[in-house]
């Protein structure tokens, strides 16, 4: 392991920084983070460990408690952006700062726009300016182009042209490849090691571990804020940085019996779909989940599970290919309609589609189930059932809090997500689907969640499990579905058996298994 | 009803739908400023009212136009101002602020007034100047078109003018780029180093003049006395101007005509038997219909886009493939 310290080859160096959030969630604890010029450094870690928030400050839109920022040895202070690209630092966010309707020449130059005169805007040098930039860095791009016209990969190019053209020697680039096909992302590679060449000095955030081995010199891991150590790219396996990411001593045990599968209530079929950036993430998708077990679906982030898990719960339509719930058609029911068909959701998102923040826990815990007549008197609502009911499930799923009238967004997360799992698990749910349940919550709470699906699975409800967190995936799940590239690329029947370092393989795309083993997901209908 | 026939086949029409337009072009390209910078303002008639009422007092007290004018511009703009402070500053709702402004326009012009007059009715008592009606020379001349284009008052030639000037900002200078893209992602432009709430206030201040100009027409042109909220509603129409336009300036001015004629037309109505209330509707239902055509036709192209992307993305994939199977 490299040393964290500053030496005199660093063209940036941050040290001892510390973020806390208003909330009270330091993201950032204590960080020592330097960078030699001219080198690929990746900045590795999962999400939440801090990688984005140590960005932001260095690039000055977060404050820091603490810490200092060294540029080319000199101590300097970055209130804002403008200030880090004065000193060269110039960022690609994941979410892309551009205006659509405006062309690319008219992009590039926004804040510094060339005049004609006083008073007129200069379109002709601002295109002229754009080919400059794009030739000179051998970047070529159209400048009359309207943004909202170019494929995903050329908006990130324009992103990078943009810095470039004002001036920055350091880039900064927030997972840069989330959100490109993998040709854009070849293609982005080539044009970082030119960058490189010409002298460039890259920082690349990312979480996969391919494209840290093939593109970066150095690296340097995040795990819950901390560093967790620097390395040279050779000195490691991917096998060590994993290691390095998500800490080997987090397994869990929980107890679980072997699985008594039933009738099947999902079928999938042929699903295809094409995200809102004219990606292709999902192909041909079929699979069968039946009462009684656990599966879970295992990917590295955005290969489409995101889109398979918003369609599944009713926020998308299948564009190619069916869902059917209990034999029927999934797609055509509306949300509440699949929820009477006993279907419970807990999503990724919790803040956006789980819960009411400015509501009370109790309102939250009766919100599927408020309209029903059984909760009703008369036109009224019976809120004294509602509440015995809430009290009853507080203090079944030992939620934290200052009781049912506590408003949800006084909760920390784990509890949060305990009040979600309460909700969706009391409803007696036949199917569960569960995307990230334990993301981003301490381990008491994750593992109480864990124990809560085993349990309704062992009532005989059937689970889709969707999570980042392989070990949870592993530990939780009777049977495994690894998607890559939109596809299924494995089919695993016994859960238990599997190796991890296969299973990685099959995320990273290294290995497939044959049709024939991924067929084994479709339980052909026998009567 | 063949009187009404005639009456509209006349230039005499056409040079009403001219005149009737003025102070919707005016307010509509306020609404195009402040469209572009994504704020929803509703406050125009408020505006309008202040800068109709101003004029009138301003120029009566001081018998000189010019002066009289700046009060008009700066009654509109305190509007334009208190819009500006509440919204964008304190981040009040726009809705609601718009609103209040609205009514605060309408009840505090009837107070001044009041105060001014001693009558709640019309400033007709308050000797109040105008703006002049332009003779174009040898335009004036020409048969047909000289009685439709020439005879106007200064406010109307004005609010042909203003509209190249906002298309002038908007697209030809860099504060309009900058009004562009705080409107469109204020993300984006702060990212860059634009100050996205001074952007949005200078966008709706030029908005604030231009609408002020749209009420002294009313008070000081059309008529020649403030009566009780005489903008009838003309802030809104702008607005639905605007918005048939879809934001456009050149657009924008036709709707705004269109808008125009239906009023004209709606006065010619009350020489005959029909209800005018009929021909005052025109304008609502041509705004409904027009969203309508536009909201399919935006569907459609966005579709289109999505389409040519996927496709796109598909030939990419297959190029690739057909060069690995070279390789």
């Amino acid at each position: 392991m490299g040393s964290t310290t500053q030496t005199a080859a660093d063209v940036l160096s941050m040290q001892h920084i510390t973020k806390i959030y208003g909330n009270g969630f330091m993201a950032n604890k204590d960080i020592c983070f330097s960078v030699r010029k001219g080198e690929i450094h990746g900045l590795v870690g999962e999400n939440g460990a801090g990688k984005s928030t140590l960005m932001k400050v260095l690039f000055g839109q977060e404050v820091p408690e603490e810490g200092k920022i060294f540029i080319n040895g000199e101590e300097v202070s970055i209130s804002n952006p403008l200030v880090a690209l004065d000193y060269g630092i110039g960022m690609v966010h994941q979410h892309f700062m551009l205006v659509p309707s405006l062309t690319v020449a008219e992009n590039m130059v926004l804040g510094v726009e060339p005049r004609k005169g006083k008073m007129f805007f200069d379109y002709k040098k601002a295109a002229r300016m754009t080919r400059e930039v794009a030739e000179k860095y051998n970047l070529p791009i159209n400048p009359d182009k309207r943004v909202m016209d170019l494929s995903v990969g050329y908006k990130q190019r324009v992103e990078i042209l943009k810095i470039l053209l004002r001036g920055a020697k350091i880039l900064l680039l927030d997972e840069p490849t989330a959100v490109l096909t993998p040709q854009e992302t070849a293609e982005l590679f080539v044009q970082l090691k030119n960058l490189k060449k010409e002298g460039f000095t890259i920082v690349f955030i990312s979480h996969k571990l391919n494209e840290i081995k093939e593109i970066c010199d150095r690296i340097t891991v995040l795990r819950d804020g901390q560093v967790v150590g620097s390395a040279e790219i050779g000195e490691v396996s991917e096998q060590d940085i994993s290691r390095m990411m998500v800490g080997r001593d987090v397994l869990m045990d929980i107890e679980k019996g072997a699985p008594q599968p039933r009738e099947g209530i999902l079928s999938v079929r042929g699903l295809g779909f094409t995200n809102m950036y004219g990606k292709k993430a999902l192909r041909d998708v079929s699979f069968d989940l039946r009462c009684g077990e656990i599966v879970g679906i295992a990917g590295v982030e955005g290969n489409g599970q995101s889109e398979l898990a918003s369609i599944l719960t009713g926020l998308e339509r299948p564009q190619e290919g069916r869902v059917l719930l209990n034999g029927r058609d999934a797609s055509k029911m509306s949300i509440r309609k699949m929820r009477e068909e006993q279907v419970s959701f807990i999503s990724e998102d919790r803040m956006v589609y789980d819960l009411v923040r400015d509501a009370t826990i109790g309102e939250n815990l009766i919100s599927d189930r408020y309209y029903k007549k059984e909760y009703r008197r008369g036109p009224l609502m019976d809120q004294k059932k509602m509440d015995r009911e809430a009290e009853e499930l507080i203090e079944g799923y030992l939620v934290a809090c200052d009781g049912r009238d506590a408003y949800m967004r006084t909760l920390s997360g784990g509890n949060m997500q305990k009040v979600i799992t309460a909700r969706e698990c009391s409803s007696h749910p036949r199917l569960l689907i569960a995307s990230q349940p334990t993301r981003g919550i301490d381990v008491g709470a994750t593992e109480f969640i864990r124990k809560r699906l085993v349990e309704l699975r062992d009532q005989g409800a059937a689970i889709l499990l969707f999570s980042a967190d392989l070990a949870e995936i592993m530990q939780v799940s009777d049977r495994i579905l690894v998607f890559h590239g939109g596809r299924i690329v494995a089919h695993i029947p016994r859960a238990e058996e599997v190796d991890e370092n296969i299973l990685g393989e099959y995320m990273l795309g290294l290995r497939t298994q044959s049709e024939e083993e991924i067929g084994g997901a479709v339980f052909e209908n026998k009567n | 009803m063949n009187d009404l026939m005639t009456f509209v086949l006349s230039p005499a029409f056409a040079n009403a739908i001219i005149r009737m337009s003025t102070p919707l072009i005016f307010v509509s390209m306020a609404a195009v400023l402040g469209a572009k910078a994504n704020i929803l303002c509703i406050a125009y008639e408020g505006m309008m009212l202040f800068a109709a009422l101003g004029g009138v007092i301003g120029s009566a007290l001081s018998q000189n136009l010019l002066v009289g004018m700046l009060c008009g511009v700066l009654a509109g703009s305190l509007i334009a101002g208190l819009f500006a402070y509440f919204v964008l500053v304190l981040k009040t709702k726009d809705m609601l602020v718009g609103l209040a402004l609205n009514t605060l326009g309408s009840g505090g012009t009837i107070f001044a007034l009041y105060v001014m007059s001693g009558q709640k009715a019309s400033s007709i008592s308050l000797n109040s100047l105008q703006f002049p009606v332009i003779h174009i020379p040898f335009i004036e001349d020409i048969p047909v078109l000289g009685g439709i284009i020439s005879g106007h008052n200064l406010l109307t030639y004005l609010a042909y003018l203003s509209v190249i000037l906002v298309y002038l900002l908007l697209y030809k200078t860099p504060l309009g780029l900058r009004i562009r893209s705080v409107g469109e992602s204020p993300d984006a432009a702060e990212s860059v180093g634009t100050n996205v709430v001074k952007t949005r206030v200078i966008a709706l201040m030029i908005g604030g003049v231009l609408a002020s100009f749209g009420g002294m027409f009313m008070s000081m042109g059309y008529t020649p006395y403030f009566t009780r909220d005489m903008m009838n509603g003309r802030g809104y129409n702008a607005i639905a101007a605007q918005n048939l336009g879809a934001g456009h300036p050149i657009l924008t001015l036709l709707c705004s005509i269109l808008f125009g004629a239906a009023d004209a037309f709606g006065i010619a109505l009350q020489t005959s038997r029909l209800p005018p209330q009929l021909a005052s509707m025109v304008p609502y239902i041509t705004t409904l219909v027009g969203l309508i055509i536009i909201g399919q036709a935006r569907r459609k192209q966005e579709k289109k886009r999505a389409l040519a992307l996927g496709a796109r993305e598909l030939a990419a994939e297959q190029e690739s493939a057909s060069q690995g199977v070279k390789g």
